[in-house]
């Protein structure tokens, strides 16, 4: 640690004005203070003091990520090595969904950030730090087949066209990482829905299975079966799952979104450092919980059928509470609108999923839908207190 | 009278590029969504625009003295009509694998603002030389965003242009290749997002057309 900031000591005076390397302050700048707490504060107004900055506060966000992304790794080896029929070591298995995975976050990491980069050095402004938490998103909610092309191309013009063009981090609308997955769902269809593309059928170059694919396969996810009228919850080799098997994850999904256990260590991370909010987390969940015990009572279709926990349990509905629908930038700042807009994510994404037979996952469209609205209800909450303010002055 | 002044010349090239009907006035969005998912009907659709607009200007130029003020509005969608209906039938006669893929929207050139505007705000006050330089301008600046925007969501929704491959069959993944189309592309929000790029471009190039922030 010394030596490295010995070494930035070093180097610094040839990115400051009449360095040699000036024109690449911004990217300096943008390491330095990702790796060091900068010790520059702000001159004058009033601001409240705390002692993480945004980019501390990122990378808390990450580490939660990381045992959602371990897991992930692992079901991805899992699910190679059972559709083959064969018994791997918890090291093979590892190792296989290691080598799946990290070229999905390298690709994610390295268009993203190059982009950032490159817009950051073009208008002169400091590096923002907000590609840190969406890059490790965006490779845990893309089904483990998704080419890294594809990744590529998706990352490229969510970056530009849901946070550059609204003026950077802290700025965007939308969520960036939903938004490279819904780029994704609606411009290559089949290589983001169906049941072909869960499940890592082919072996890697160094790891995996050479045994032919077992007979009877589905590699459909939960949802997507429940979609077509599976009544009975089957895994990717037919055999039927609990309640229990849910919560544990290791059936096919998008990579980091099937361990219920996994995000919940995320969210408790998330929650004791106080990033996140429990409020929009709780409501989220209060409001996917009432609105499928609403369609249970209704009943008309397999989908409304699903148990509530199974609804909760399944897709990306925890990880979609936990990690998106809770993003600082894109969900509202008054605290009671929060309690709103979760429940109605909640809500949206259960209606998607029961009405909507074309998707059989509705999260990440709820979450897109009430990030639009996130504005107006922050704007409804702040003009009613300040109706509320002024009759008591006046009275 | 000199037939291309400097000012005819303005006339005809403003509506191309600085002052375009879909990039600054925002006219014809609504067109330039529905029929450019392909070059083809994107060409023709802009190519019946402008003959429409050129014709439509200078009919109402000619009469321009003569249509009592009241009432302008139904003489100009009249003539608007009658020249959309013999476009409309001529599609029909000599392209008519076209005029079924641009299916309502030639009918529906009657609606586009591009031709009230300018009836409204050039015809109605200019000759009929001038009249004509600014419909053809209008109609082909109009055209050349729908050509732009055809050209992007053919190429990459498709992989053809004018239904002639451009990228090659190997490369797709059903002959082993890697390569899928892009879906989004032939979906109309991409056609939004396309015209956006190209209002971007347009502002980049134009400081003055950059709206102030108050």
């Amino acid at each position: 640690m010394k030596a490295l900031r010995n070494f930035l000591d070093k180097v610094k005076p040839s990115f400051e004005e009449g360095g040699k390397f000036h024109a690449f302050r911004s990217v300096f700048d943008g390491f330095e203070t990702f790796l060091f707490v900068p010790n520059t504060t702000a001159k004058r107004g009033s601001h409240i003091h705390d002692c993480i900055d945004s980019k501390r506060a990122m990378s808390m966000v990450v580490i939660a990520l990381i045992p959602a992304l371990l897991f992930g790794m692992y079901n991805v080896g899992f699910q190679h090595y059972l559709v083959h029929g064969e018994e791997a070591s918890f090291w093979a298995t590892f190792l296989f969904g290691f080598l799946a995975v990290l070229p999905k976050i390298v690709v994610a990491y390295a268009v993203g950030l190059g982009i950032e980069f490159v817009v950051a050095q073009w208008r002169g402004e400091e590096i923002q730090e907000g590609f840190l938490v969406s890059g490790m998103l965006i490779p845990l909610i893309v089904p483990v087949e998704c080419p890294l092309w594809i990744l590529a191309v998706a990352t490229a013009f969510a970056v530009i066209f849901a946070k550059e063009v609204f003026g950077g981090t802290g700025y965007n609308i939308f969520n960036v990482a939903l938004i490279t997955r819904a780029f994704l769902f609606f411009a290559y269809p089949v290589k983001m829905s169906g049941d072909a593309v869960w499940v890592a059928k082919d072996p890697l170059c160094c790891a995996g299975s050479e045994n032919a694919l077992l007979d009877g396969l589905t590699g459909a996810t939960p949802l997507g079966q429940v979609s077509t009228g599976i009544t009975e919850i089957t895994n990717a080799v037919g055999a039927s799952m609990s309640p229990m098997d849910m919560v544990i994850g290791l059936y096919p999904g998008s990579i980091g979104e099937t361990s219920v256990i996994a995000i919940a260590i995320g969210a408790i991370i998330l929650l004791w450092t106080g990033i996140a909010s429990w409020k929009t987390m709780l409501s989220v969940f209060a409001g996917g919980i009432l609105t499928a015990m609403m369609f249970n009572s209704i009943g008309a279709n397999d989908v409304m059928n699903l148990p509530w926990y199974e609804h909760i349990l399944l897709g990306g509905f925890c990880f979609g509470a936990v990690f998106m629908a809770t993003d600082p930038v894109t969900s509202p700042r008054t605290e009671c609108g929060k309690y709103i807009y979760g429940f109605l994510i909640g809500f949206v994404a259960i209606v998607i999923r029961c009405l909507n037979p074309g998707y059989p996952e509705g999260m990440m469209l709820a979450i897109l839908l009430m990030n639009l609205f996130a504005p107006l209800i922050d704007h409804c909450f702040v003009q009613s207190n300040i109706k509320r303010r002024l009759k008591r002055a006046n009275k | 009278m000199d037939l291309f002044s400097k000012k005819n010349k303005e006339t005809f090239f403003t509506p191309l590029w600085v002052n375009n009907p879909v990039a600054t006035q925002v006219l014809g969005i609504c067109s330039a969504l529905a029929v450019t998912s392909k070059l083809e009907p994107a060409l023709v659709m802009g190519l019946s625009v402008t003959i429409i607009v050129a014709l439509a200007n200078v009919v109402i130029s000619l009469l321009r003295n003569t249509i009592p003020n009241r009432i302008r509005i139904i003489v100009q969608l009249v003539v608007v009509a009658m020249l959309v209906t013999i476009v409309s039938q001529v599609l029909k006669a000599f392209a008519y694998d076209v005029s079924v893929q641009l299916s309502v929207y030639v009918g529906l050139i009657i609606t586009n603002c591009i031709l009230m505007g300018r009836l409204e705000a050039f015809a109605m006050q200019n000759k009929p030389w001038e009249s004509f330089l600014d419909g053809v301008g209008s109609g082909l600046g109009y055209a050349l965003i729908l050509v732009i925007v055809g050209f992007f969501r053919e190429l990459l929704g498709s992989g053809t242009l004018l239904n002639f491959r451009v990228i090659p069959e190997c490369l797709y993944v059903k002959e082993g290749g890697f390569y899928m189309n892009n879906g989004l592309m032939v979906l109309p929000p991409m056609a939004l997002i396309i015209v956006a790029c190209v209002i971007w471009y347009q502002r980049a190039k134009n400081p003055d057309l950059q709206e102030k922030n108050n």
